[in-house]
């Protein structure tokens, strides 16, 4: 279990939603899954609260909130566009962007006790 | 509580609008988080494959005292073999759809997963009928 907040200081991420949103960073994640393929984290990650993928489209931020997931982090260092920005700041999921690919994000959260 | 949507043909980037809609109004009614999500995600996948198989379609969900009633109607290319639809791994997906995440050959079979009750009915060359309930 940790805070979004620690999740980003631990891949160095940058937070890309709305700064009125930051009190949501001490929002908890107690799990966490890697998947860029949509129709896997839909079928198999239930429970989860964290979602990192290099998927950077609409359908990513739609699917952490059919899963109740709280953040996406986007890996490789992708900068999602303003409507998929603007789409995560609607649903209250936080999006933050690291430079780690994914096997390697997901090695750093595992180690630092997120499984 | 009635509810009915259009889903229109190649609207990629709309792709879940109705789902995403229908559960702000669970939300509100105070359906249990763990309900909301089987029907959000059965539902999800179906307009998902609604957009990316057929030309879209209508979307009717009722809301009723003891249960979540979904149909999907679409007038697309229906499905040949529905008995290999329904298997996990068998998809006909589109680049087009596998660039946006999906077509991994899980949509009909998390649907089945999801919901109390799951029919599918289709017809080559005239169209699919999916129905789901999930009991509240």
């Amino acid at each position: 279990m940790m805070t979004i907040k620690q999740v980003g200081e631990i891949l160095n991420a940058e937070v890309l939603t709305a700064p009125d949103k930051t009190d949501k960073l001490d929002m908890e994640v107690d799990s966490a899954c890697g998947a860029d393929l949509m129709s896997d984290v839909l079928a198999f990650s239930a429970g989860h609260s964290l979602l990192l993928t290099g998927l950077l489209n609409l359908q990513a931020i739609r699917t952490a909130e059919m899963m109740d997931m709280r953040a996406v982090v986007f890996v490789r260092g992708k900068r999602p566009t303003q409507d998929i920005i603007d789409l995560a700041n609607d649903r209250d999921v936080i999006l933050m962007t690291t430079k780690y690919n994914l096997y390697a994000a997901c090695g750093m959260l595992y180690i630092n006790g997120l499984h | 509580m009635k509810l009915s949507y259009t889903v229109l043909e190649g609207e990629y980037a709309r792709a879940g609008e109705a789902s995403s809609a229908v559960k702000k109004v669970l939300k509100q009614l105070a359906v249990p988080a763990n309900v909301i999500r089987k029907i959000a995600v059965a539902m999800f996948e179906a307009e998902i494959n609604m957009v990316i198989h057929a030309n879209g379609g209508v979307i009717d969900v009722d809301i009723l005292p003891d249960k979540v009633f979904i149909q999907l109607v679409d007038t697309g290319p229906g499905i040949p073999d529905i008995e290999k639809a329904k298997q996990e791994g068998f998809s006909t997906a589109s680049d087009e759809a596998r660039d946006l995440g999906f077509g991994a050959g899980m949509g009909i079979p998390n649907m089945m997963k999801n919901s109390d009750f799951f029919n599918i009915k289709s017809e080559v060359g005239k169209g699919t009928t999916v129905e789901i309930a999930v009991n509240l």
